[in-house]
C-alpha cells in the first residue's frame, strides 16, 4: 500500500516559485489498478516523480506499507519495490537493451528474450540494440516497459505508456500491463486513453495540481467526460471568426 | 616463463588466459620472450631495429596476438612492427600494451605499427592500453599506426585506453584505396592529472572508399584530452567522423575534427560533442536500484564499450 498524505510540491521555474501539487491525499492499495488523468501540465507526472523520489515534496508525507519514505532517495525507493516508466525514456550512447534489463532484474536475466517478445519486439533484433537515437519513440516506450517488467516492482507507475505507440502495439501493451498485474502489486497508469481508463479499478482526475475527482471507474467516468467539455472560446479574438468544434 | 604479474597484464590488455591460440609474439621489457609462427602466418624478428615482421599469406585465415608488457621502471621500449596481410586473407590481431611500473621512474612504450591490408583482405585489429603502479612512476604510451588499405579490403581498428596511462600521444594514419573500407573505434578514459592526445588522419583515395571513425572518451579529475581527427578525400569516397566526450570534474577536453575534400563526389560528415552525463540517464538507472556512483560507472562503461 502506498499513501501520499497532504503532499505539496513547489518547484522553481525561471526563478519563480510555482505550485505544482497541492494537498494531494491518496492511497493506492495492493491488487488494484489506478489511473491518473487530467489535462497536460496538471501535475500527474510530478505526482509520479514524488512517489519515485525524483522530486521531494515541499510539504506532506509519502508512506510505503506504513513506512515513511518521504526522505528516501530514488535508489532506496527502487530497492523497496517502486518502479517507474518514464513518459520520455532516457537514451544512452553505448548501453544496450540487454544491459538495462540486466540492471533492472539484478542479474544476467535469462528472461531478456521472453520480456522483449512479450512487448512485441523481436528479441534477436532488439536485445543488442543500443538505446540511442537509432530507436524510435515507440520502440523506446516498449523497451522501457520491458525494463520495468524485468525489475518486477510491487508499485508500478506507467507514465503515458501509450504515447508514441501504434494502435496494434497499444492493444498488446494494455494486455501486458493487465496480465502482469497481480494481487500484490499496485499499478498506477498516467493516461488519457479511454481504453486504459476502462480497465482500472479507480480513476483520479488531477487538475491544476489537485485531485478534483476520484472514485470507481463507473461512478466517475461520466463525470470526467462531462467536465472535459471544451473550455476553449469558440471565437477567434483577433479575427472574429467562429469555430463550430472544440480544437482539442 | 611468464610470471603471475605478466599473466595479469596479458589478461588485462589481450584477454589472454594462458598461451594464445594461433600465432603470437609476446614482448616483455624490450625483448621478445615467446613467439610462434604458423603456416601462412610468419612472425620474424627484425634484424636492423627492435620489432617484428608479421607476414600473412594470401587467403590465410587466423588469429595473431602481439602484446607488449613492461614491468620495470626507468625503461623506454621502442618497437617497430610491420604487418603485411596478404590478399584475400582474414585475420584478427590483438595487440596492446600493459605497463606495471614498480618504481618512481618512467616506464614508456613507443610502438610503431606499419600495416598493409592487401586486396580483398579482412583485418580486425584490437589495441588495448593499460597502466598501473604503486610508486608514482609515470606510465607513458605512444602508439603510432600507419595503415594502408588496398582495393576492396576491409580493416576495423579498435583502439582502447583503459585506466592508468599517465600520458599518451596516439597517431593513426590510414589511406583507403578504391572499394576499401575502414572502421575505427577509439575509446579513451583519463583521470587525475593524465593527458591524452590523439591525432587521426584518414585519406580516402579511390571510388567507393569509405571510412567511419568513432571516438568516445571520458575525462575525469583534472585530466586533459585533445583530439584531432582529420578525414580527407582525394577521390569520390564517403566518410563520417564522430567525436563524443563525457567531461567530468575539472577535466579539459578539446576536440578539433576536420574534413577536407578535393573531389566533388566526396561525401564527408563530422560530428563532435562534449558534455556531462545527462541527469535523466542517472535518474533512470537509479530508478532501477543503482546508487549514484553505480549509475555513473554503468553509463561510462556503456559509453566506452
Amino acid at each position: 500500500m502506498l499513501t501520499l498524505e497532504k503532499v505539496n510540491l513547489d518547484l522553481e521555474v525561471e526563478e519563480q516559485k510555482v505550485s505544482i501539487l497541492q494537498d494531494i491525499d491518496i492511497t493506492f492499495e495492493a491488487g488494484k489498478m489506478y489511473a491518473l488523468t487530467g489535462p497536460n501540465g496538471s501535475g500527474k507526472s510530478s505526482l509520479a516523480r514524488v512517489v519515485m523520489g525524483i522530486y521531494h515534496p515541499t510539504k506532506g508525507k509519502v508512506y510505503l506499507e506504513g513506512e515513511d519514505i518521504t526522505d528516501l532517495s530514488i535508489t532506496e525507493r527502487a530497492r523497496r519495490g517502486i518502479g517507474y516508466t518514464f513518459q520520455q525514456p532516457a537514451r544512452f550512447k553505448g548501453m544496450q537493451v540487454k544491459d538495462l534489463i540486466n540492471i533492472a532484474s539484478g542479474d544476467n536475466s535469462s528472461r531478456k528474450c521472453s520480456l522483449l517478445h512479450h512487448i512485441g519486439l523481436c528479441p534477436d533484433e532488439y536485445k543488442e540494440r543500443t538505446l540511442d537515437d537509432s530507436l524510435s519513440g515507440g520502440e523506446m516506450k516498449r523497451i522501457e516497459i520491458a525494463i520495468l517488467l524485468a525489475q518486477n516492482p510491487r508499485i508500478r507507475i506507467f507514465d503515458e505508456p501509450e504515447a508514441g505507440i501504434d494502435l496494434w502495439s497499444f492493444e498488446q501493451l494494455i494486455e501486458v500491463i493487465k496480465n502482469s498485474h497481480n494481487e500484490k502489486s499496485v499499478t498506477v497508469i498516467i493516461s488519457h486513453q479511454e481504453k486504459i481508463l476502462n480497465m482500472v479499478d479507480e480513476i483520479a482526475l488531477i487538475e491544476e495540481g489537485r485531485i478534483s475527482m476520484r472514485g470507481g471507474h463507473d461512478d466517475i467516468w461520466p463525470l470526467i467526460k462531462e467536465s472535459a467539455e471544451c473550455a476553449c472560446r469558440k471565437t477567434c479574438p483577433w479575427e472574429e471568426e467562429s469555430y463550430a468544434d472544440c480544437p482539442r | 616463463m611468464l610470471t603471475a604479474l605478466d599473466k595479469k597484464l596479458l589478461e588485462e590488455i589481450a584477454d589472454l588466459h594462458g598461451e594464445p591460440q594461433g600465432a603470437f609474439n609476446i614482448r616483455k621489457d624490450g625483448e621478445g620472450i615467446q613467439r610462434r609462427s604458423l603456416e601462412g602466418i610468419e612472425i620474424i624478428p627484425k634484424k636492423d631495429q627492435p620489432g617484428i615482421d608479421v607476414i600473412v599469406a594470401e587467403g590465410k585465415k587466423g588469429q595473431v596476438h602481439i602484446p607488449v608488457i613492461l614491468t620495470l621502471t626507468d625503461l623506454t621500449d621502442v618497437v617497430y612492427n610491420t604487418i603485411d596481410i596478404g590478399a584475400g586473407a582474414d585475420i584478427t590481431m590483438v595487440a596492446g600494451c600493459g605497463i606495471h611500473n614498480p618504481g618512481s621512474g618512467q616506464a614508456r612504450h613507443d610502438g610503431v605499427h606499419e600495416i598493409i591490408v592487401r586486396k580483398g583482405a579482412r583485418f580486425l585489429y584490437t589495441e588495448k592500453h593499460f597502466g598501473e603502479g604503486e610508486e608514482g612512476g609515470k606510465r607513458i604510451l605512444n602508439p603510432k599506426t600507419v595503415l594502408k588499405i588496398e582495393e576492396g579490403a576491409y580493416a576495423e581498428l579498435e583502439l582502447i585506453q583503459i585506466r592508468g596511462v599517465d600520458d599518451t600521444h596516439r597517431e593513426t594514419e590510414a589511406e583507403v584505396a578504391a572499394g576499401g573500407r575502414l572502421v575505427m573505434f577509439e575509446r579513451l578514459l583519463t583521470d587525475g592529472e593524465q593527458t591524452a592526445n590523439s591525432d587521426i588522419q584518414v585519406t580516402l583515395m579511390g571510388a567507393e572508399s569509405t571510412a567511419r571513425i568513432v571516438s568516445r572518451s571520458v575525462a575525469q579529475g583534472s585530466s586533459k584530452q585533445t583530439f584531432y581527427p582529420r578525414l580527407m578525400a582525394t577521390g569520390p569516397g564517403r566518410g563520417h567522423v564522430e567525436c563524443d566526450s563525457i567531461i567530468m570534474d575539472q577535466a579539459v577536453v578539446r576536440s578539433v575534427p576536420e574534413i577536407w575534400a578535393k573531389n566533388s563526389d566526396a561525401e564527408l560528415v563530422h560530428e563532435a560533442a562534449i558534455g556531462k552525463i545527462a541527469g535523466e540517464q542517472m535518474i533512470k538507472l537509479m530508478t532501477l536500484g543503482l546508487t549514484e556512483k553505480e549509475a555513473e560507472e554503468a553509463i561510462i562503461s556503456g559509453f566506452l564499450k
